[in-house]
C-alpha cells in the first residue's frame, strides 16, 4: 500500500513538472500556431543558467530563480517570437518545424559551448525538509513542485479569463486579423505567450533537474513528454493537458515500480511517454481537409534526364579518381558523405516533394543497417530486403497518424526515434546494449568489393541511381501528384485521390531509401551499432538538408558532404564542438524559410555565369591553339574535372 | 430518382447554424442553381455533398446510394466533381499539368503506366483556356483559374458537377460562352449544381433553382416561378415594400 | 470646405499578379454617410482591406483626416479612430459577449464605458453577457459588432456588407443603428450589395465596377443612372 502511495506521489511530482512544461507548450502553440520543438531545449538552457547563477556564481536560490523565471526566460521568449518565429504560424507546417528544430539543435550547441561537459549537480529546493504522508516520506521539493503546478494552473486560468491581454490571447487563436481591427496587437499577444511559455519550460526544467540530472539531452527531450500530455487536450485544452501530464507522470512512475528491470522490457520504462503519445494519437479523431491553403511554391528546377545522367556520370568519375588517390581514412569519409547524401535524398522525396517532415530519418537508416547485418546476406538481395524492411517500418509509423496531418506525423517520428533508440536498438535481439554487429560488404553478381575504394564507388553509384530514380519519379505521374497534394489536399480529395495511403506509401518509400543507405553504411564500416543511428543525429541531418536545399538532388549531395564534415570540424577544434551545432541550428533558423536552400543559389549563380560569360567562353573555345586530342587529355587531369563535376552536380 | 438528394441536412459551427434542415435535389441532365444571399450556406452545402464537412444531421444520397459517411475521395470516385469558390488550383504546376494530375488520379494505379495523353489539351480547349496551357496555375487570372478547375473536374468524367461561383472573374462574352458550355455538359447527361451570383446567367441556363436563406431552403422551382416568388424577393433583396419590389423585378436584370 | 475624413486617391491593389483595384478615387466628407455599391467582385471588400490596413496598396494614397496613412497597420489605424467592421460575423465566437466587449476597449475607450454604451443601446446583450458570442443569433452578433462602432466613438466607421446573411427586419434595425451613429456625427463608409437599405441612410453614394469608382453623387441620382449595375450586384 505504502509503495503504491509513494510511487503515486512520485508520479504526481513528475506529472506536475510535465504539466508546467506542457501548459507552456500549449500556450505558445495555440496563440501562434508554431509548435515549439525546442520547448524542452529552452528548459534545458534555462536549467543550466539557473545552475550557473545559483551554484557557480553562488547567488541566493531565490534571486537566481527570480532572475531566470522573471527576466532571462521571458526575455528569451520575447526575443524568439519577435525575431525568429514571428509569422511562421501562417506558413506551411514544415517551415515552422524546421525553424524550431534549428532552435533545438542550436540551443544544445550553445549549451555545450557555454557549459562544456562536466559533472554538475543541482540540489533540490529545501533539501532537508519533508513530511510524512500515510507512512511515505514526501520531500519538500516534491511538494513544492506539485503546489507550483497548481499555482501555474490557477495563474493561467486567471490570465486567460480575467485579464484583457489574456482574453486577447484567446481571441487571436480565433481570428488575429479581427483582433487587429479591434486595435489589439497580435504580435504583442504572441510575444507574451512565448515569454510565458519559455518561463514555464524553464520552471519545469529547474524542478526536474535535481531528479533527472543536468544533461543536455534528457531535459531537451522533455518536449516529448509535454507534447504527449498536451495531445490529450489536442494541443488546445489546458485542463485536459494537466490531466494528461498527471496521468503520464503516474504511468511512468508505475512503470518504474512494476516493470522488470532487466531483459528486453527494461527499456520500456524509458519510452513510456512515447508509447503514451502513440496511444493518444491512435484514438484521435480524423482531421478534416481544410480549404483555402493553396500555395504555389517555387521549387528548384528539375533537370532533364540527359543532364542528370551526365551529372551523375561526372560524379562517378570524380569518385573513381578519388578512390585511386585517397587514404583509407579519407575514403571512409567519402563513403560516409555518400551515406548521408542518400539519406538526404530520402528527405528530398519526403520533405522537398511531399511537404512532410521526418525528425528520425537516421533511425530508418538504422533499421536498414540492422536488417542488413542480421540478414547476413551480403549481396543485392540482402540489401534490397533490408531497404524493404526499413520501408515497411516507415509505413508502420505513418499508419497510426494516417488520419492526421503534417505536425502530428512529424512529431510521431520523433517519438518513434526515441522508441527505437531506447527500446529496440539497445535490445539483445538488435545491436545489444552498447553493442555492435558485424556486417559484410556487399557483393554484386558474385563480385566482392574488397577494396575500400571500390566499395565507395559502389556507394556513389547507388547515390547516382537513387538520384536519377528520384528525378524520373519527380518528372512523372507520381511527382505531379505529390506536388498537387502539397498545393491543395482538398482538391486532390475531391478529384478522387486517397491521400492517406498515398502518404503512407510516400513515407515508406522515403524510409526505404534511408534504410538502403543505412545498409550500405553498415558494409562500409564493417561493424555497426546503435550509436551510429542516434535520434539526435537526425536533426542536424534535417537542418543541413534544408539549408543546402531539400528540393533538389544537388542539395542532398551538398548536404551529405556538409554533414560528413561536421564531426571532422568538431574533432579539429573540440572546444568549438558546440559552436558548430549552434551555427548550424541558427543558420537553419535563418534559412529555413526557403526550402530550396543553398543549392538554388548555386543554380542561380550558374545561370548568371552562363548568361554573362557562356557565349564568350563558347566562342573562345574553338580558338584554343591546342589540337583536339590534347584537350581531351587535359580534361582528364584532375583540376578541371573537379569543376566539371561540381558544375554537373550543381545541375543535377 | 434524382441524381443527388440532400435530405434534411444540418450543419452548425459552434452556435452558428450554417445549414438548417436543408433539403433539395438535382437531376441528371439538368442544371440546378443554388442561390441566396452571401452567407446563406451554399458553399457549406457543397462541402457537405463532397464530404469536406460532416453534417450534424441529415443524409446525402448520390446515384441511389447513401453517401453521408463516405470519405471525400470515395465520393469523387463515384462520379462527383467540384470547383471551389476560393480557388484550389495546384499553384506550382502548369495549367496543363493541373488537368494531367486530375486525369492520373482518375485513372488510378493504371495511370502510372499510361501517362495522360493528348486529350488533356482537348479539355483545355473545350473550356477555352488552351492558350494558358503552359502558364503556372498561380499566375493566371481568377476567371481562367475557375475554368481550369472545371477542366480538371471534367478529366474525371463526372456524373455530377458542383460549381461554386464559376462565372465570377469572367467578362460578358466569356460568361456567355461559359453558359453555352454548361448547356452542352448537361446535354451529355451530367447533372450540374451551380452556386452563382450572376442572376442573368442563373435565370438563363438553370432548369431548376433552389433558394437558400439563413441555411434554409425557402423556395424551389423553375426560374419563372422563383423570379416572382415574394418570399425570395424579400430574402434576397433585403426589403419587403411591394411597389419597390416590382420596380426591381428580376426580369429587368435577366436578358 | 473642411478636410474630408477619408480621401482615397488613385489606389491600385492586387492579389499576386491579379489586379483588383485599378485606380480608386473616393472621398468621404466629414460627418457624411457614403454608400459604396457595386456587384460581386467589383473590389469593394478589397478597398475596405486597403483602407483598414489589412492589405497593402501597390500605388496611390490614402488620407485619414488629412493624415497620410498609407502603410499603417490595422491596429494603429484602429487606435487612430478608424473602426472597421469586416464582412461576415465580426465578433469572436468563442469568447463571451462581455469578453468581446472588453477587447473593444483596445480602440482607446475604457472597458466600463464600452460596457455601459453597449448595454444601454442593446439591453439584449446585457442579458446574454456570459453567453458565447458564437451561440447567439446572427442579428445579435451584429448588434455586438455594432457595439464597437457605438462605444469606441470613431472618426470613421467602415461597414462591410453589414446585412450579409441577415433577415430583412434585422437589417432594417441595424440600419436604424447606423443612422443613430451617423446622427452623433460619425462619418461612415458602408459597403453594400443591398442598394436600397444602405441608400436610405446615406448622404452620398458611389458605385464601383471592375476595380474603379464609376459614379458618385446623390443617392437618387446614382440610383437612377446606375440602376442596372447596382441591381446586377444586388440580385
Amino acid at each position: 500500500m505504502s509503495t503504491l502511495l509513494s510511487f503515486t506521489i512520485l508520479g504526481l511530482f513528475t506529472g506536475a513538472a510535465y504539466a508546467i512544461a506542457a501548459s507552456g507548450l500549449v500556450l505558445t502553440y495555440t496563440t501562434t500556431r508554431v509548435f515549439n520543438i525546442a520547448h524542452g531545449a529552452f528548459g534545458m538552457v534555462m536549467a543550466f543558467t539557473f545552475w550557473d547563477l545559483s551554484q557557480r556564481q553562488g547567488m541566493p536560490t531565490w534571486l537566481s530563480l527570480v532572475l531566470v523565471l522573471g527576466v532571462i526566460a521571458p526575455a528569451t521568449g520575447w526575443f524568439v517570437q519577435r525575431f525568429v518565429t514571428r509569422g511562421l504560424g501562417e506558413g506551411p507546417v514544415s517551415v515552422s518545424l524546421v525553424v524550431t528544430v534549428g532552435l533545438f539543435v542550436g540551443l544544445i550547441g550553445l549549451a555545450q559551448y557555454i557549459w562544456p561537459p562536466e559533472p554538475r549537480t543541482l540540489p533540490p529546493f529545501l533539501p532537508d525538509r519533508g513530511v510524512e504522508i500515510g507512512g511515505t516520506y514526501v520531500t519538500a521539493h516534491q511538494l513544492i513542485t506539485i503546489l507550483l503546478s497548481a499555482v501555474v494552473a490557477a495563474a493561467l486560468y486567471l490570465l486567460l479569463n480575467r485579464t484583457r491581454i489574456g482574453t486577447a490571447m484567446r481571441a487571436s487563436v480565433d481570428n488575429p486579423v479581427l483582433l487587429r481591427l479591434f486595435g489589439g496587437n497580435p504580435d504583442r499577444v504572441a510575444s507574451l505567450a512565448w515569454a510565458i511559455g519559455v518561463s514555464l519550460a524553464a520552471l519545469a526544467g529547474i524542478l526536474l533537474t535535481p531528479v533527472i540530472g543536468l544533461s543536455y539531452y534528457d531535459l531537451t527531450l522533455l518536449v516529448i513528454n509535454a507534447y504527449a500530455a498536451a495531445m490529450l487536450g489536442r494541443l488546445k485544452s489546458l485542463p485536459l493537458t494537466f490531466v494528461g501530464a498527471m496521468g503520464l507522470g503516474i504511468l511512468q512512475s508505475f512503470a518504474v515500480a512494476y516493470l522488470p528491470t532487466d531483459g528486453n522490457l527494461a527499456g520500456l520504462r524509458a519510452v513510456v511517454p512515447a508509447l503514451f503519445l502513440f496511444a493518444v494519437i491512435v484514438v484521435m479523431p480524423q482531421a478534416q481537409l481544410r480549404i483555402g491553403q493553396v500555395k504555389g511554391i517555387v521549387s528548384a528546377p528539375v533537370p532533364s534526364l540527359v543532364r542528370s545522367g551526365v551529372g551523375g556520370a561526372a560524379l562517378l568519375v570524380l569518385v573513381a579518381l578519388l578512390a585511386v588517390g585517397m587514404s583509407n581514412a579519407n575514403l571512409l569519409l567519402v563513403g560516409t558523405a555518400a551515406t548521408y547524401a542518400m539519406v538526404m535524398l530520402s528527405l528530398v522525396l519526403l520533405t522537398g516533394y511531399g511537404g512532410h517532415v521526418s525528425l528520425a530519418q537516421f533511425t530508418f537508416a538504422g533499421v536498414g543497417a540492422l536488417a542488413y547485418a542480421k540478414l547476413d546476406e551480403p549481396n543485392l538481395y540482402g540489401l534490397l530486403l533490408a531497404a524493404l524492411i526499413a520501408g515497411l517500418v516507415g509505413a508502420l509509423v505513418a499508419i497510426p497518424v494516417l488520419r492526421l496531418t503534417g505536425l502530428y506525423l512529424a512529431l510521431s517520428t520523433l517519438a518513434f526515434g526515441v522508441l527505437m533508440d531506447k527500446l529496440v536498438f539497445q535490445a539483445d535481439f538488435a545491436f545489444g546494449f552498447n553493442g555492435t554487429l558485424p556486417a559484410e560488404r556487399l557483393s554484386v553478381l558474385g563480385h566482392r568489393f574488397d577494396s575500400l575504394g571500390g566499395y565507395v564507388l559502389v556507394m556513389a553509384a547507388f547515390f547516382v541511381l537513387m538520384a536519377v530514380g528520384l528525378l524520373v519519379l519527380r518528372r512523372g505521374v507520381l511527382g505531379r501528384v505529390l506536388i498537387a497534394m502539397r498545393d491543395s489536399p482538398a482538391a486532390c480529395g475531391t478529384l478522387g485521390l486517397d491521400m492517406r495511403w498515398f502518404r503512407v506509401a510516400l513515407f515508406g518509400l522515403s524510409a526505404g531509401m534511408a534504410g538502403l543507405a543505412g545498409a550500405l553504411f553498415a558494409g562500409l564500416r564493417g561493424t555497426i551499432g546503435a550509436a551510429d543511428f542516434q535520434l539526435f543525429n537526425s536533426l542536424p541531418l534535417l537542418l543541413l538538408a534544408v539549408v543546402c536545399g531539400v528540393t533538389s538532388v544537388t542539395g542532398a549531395a551538398m548536404g551529405g558532404i556538409g554533414l560528413m564534415l561536421l564531426p571532422v570540424l568538431q574533432s579539429y577544434r573540440p572546444e568549438l564542438a558546440g559552436v558548430v551545432f549552434a551555427v548550424l541550428g541558427f543558420g537553419a533558423v535563418a534559412l529555413g524559410r526557403d526550402p530550396n536552400g543553398l543549392a538554388n543559389q548555386l543554380f542561380r549563380l550558374g545561370h548568371l555565369l552562363d548568361r554573362r560569360f557562356g557565349d564568350r567562353v563558347r566562342s573562345a573555345v574553338p580558338l584554343l591553339p591546342l589540337p583536339a586530342d590534347r584537350v581531351a587529355v587535359d580534361e582528364d587531369s584532375e583540376v578541371p574535372l573537379t569543376e566539371v563535376g561540381a558544375h554537373a552536380a550543381a545541375r543535377g | 430518382m434524382p441524381l443527388l438528394e440532400v435530405d434534411d441536412v444540418v450543419v452548425r459551427f459552434g452556435g452558428v447554424t450554417a445549414v438548417d434542415h436543408a433539403s433539395f435535389a438535382a437531376e441528371a441532365g439538368r442544371i440546378t442553381g443554388l442561390i441566396g444571399p452571401n452567407g446563406a450556406g451554399k458553399t457549406t452545402c457543397f462541402n457537405v455533398i463532397t464530404g469536406l464537412q460532416r453534417p450534424q444531421h441529415g443524409a446525402v444520397r448520390f446515384a441511389d446510394r447513401r453517401i453521408t459517411r463516405l470519405p471525400v475521395h470515395r465520393r469523387a470516385r463515384r462520379g462527383m466533381g467540384r470547383t471551389f469558390q476560393r480557388l484550389e488550383a495546384f499553384g506550382s504546376l502548369t495549367v496543363r499539368d493541373n488537368v494531367r494530375v486530375a486525369q492520373d488520379i482518375h485513372r488510378g494505379p493504371a495511370g502510372l503506366l499510361r501517362p495522360a495523353g493528348a486529350d488533356v489539351d482537348a479539355l483545355l480547349d473545350r473550356v477555352g483556356i488552351l492558350a494558358y496551357a503552359d502558364e503556372r496555375a498561380d499566375s493566371i487570372p481568377t476567371g481562367t483559374a475557375r475554368l481550369l478547375e472545371l477542366a480538371r473536374c471534367l478529366a474525371g468524367d463526372p456524373k455530377l458537377l458542383l460549381l461554386d461561383e464559376p462565372s465570377s472573374g469572367l467578362d460578358e462574352s466569356e460568361t456567355a460562352a461559359f453558359g453555352a458550355l454548361l448547356a452542352e455538359l448537361a446535354a451529355e447527361g451530367r447533372g450540374i449544381v451551380m452556386v452563382e451570383h450572376d442572376m442573368a446567367l442563373v435565370m438563363t441556363v438553370c432548369d431548376d433553382i433552389h433558394v437558400l436563406d439563413f441555411g434554409r431552403v425557402i423556395a424551389s422551382g423553375p426560374p419563372a416561378l422563383i423570379r416572382t416568388d415574394p418570399e425570395v424577393q424579400r430574402a434576397y433583396l433585403g426589403y419587403a415594400d411591394d411597389d419597390v419590389t416590382q420596380e426591381i423585378d428580376l426580369e429587368q436584370v435577366a436578358p | 470646405m473642411s478636410v474630408p475624413i477619408l480621401e482615397v486617391v488613385g489606389v491600385h491593389a492586387a492579389y499576386g499578379r491579379i489586379e483588383v483595384l485599378r485606380g480608386v478615387d473616393l472621398v468621404v466628407p466629414r460627418g457624411a454617410v457614403v454608400a459604396l455599391l457595386g456587384p460581386n467582385g467589383a473590389g469593394k471588400s478589397t478597398l475596405v482591406k486597403v483602407v483598414s490596413g489589412q492589405h497593402r496598396a501597390t500605388s496611390g494614397d490614402i488620407h485619414l483626416g488629412g493624415v497620410h496613412v498609407q502603410g499603417a497597420s490595422p491596429e494603429e489605424l484602429a487606435r487612430l479612430g478608424l473602426c472597421t467592421i469586416p464582412e461576415g460575423r465580426s465578433v469572436f465566437p468563442n469568447l463571451t459577449v462581455e469578453e468581446n466587449l472588453t477587447l473593444m476597449s483596445y480602440a482607446g475607450v475604457g472597458v466600463d464605458a464600452v460596457l455601459d454604451t453597449a448595454y444601454s443601446y442593446f439591453p439584449r446583450l446585457h442579458q446574454r453577457r456570459h453567453q458565447l458570442a458564437g451561440t447567439m443569433s446572427g442579428g445579435e452578433q451584429q448588434m455586438l459588432a455594432m457595439s464597437r462602432a457605438l462605444a469606441s466613438d470613431p472618426a470613421l466607421l467602415l461597414l462591410d456588407e453589414l446585412s450579409m446573411g441577415l433577415a430583412p427586419l434585422i437589417v432594417d434595425e441595424l440600419y436604424d443603428t447606423v443612422a443613430q451613429i451617423a446622427a452623433s456625427g460619425v462619418s461612415i463608409l458602408c459597403i453594400e450589395q443591398f442598394a436600397r437599405t444602405a441608400l436610405r441612410v446615406s448622404d452620398y453614394a458611389a458605385v464601383m465596377v471592375g476595380g474603379r469608382v464609376v459614379a458618385t453623387g446623390e443617392p437618387t441620382e446614382v440610383l437612377d443612372s446606375m440602376s442596372d449595375v447596382i441591381l446586377g450586384g444586388a440580385a
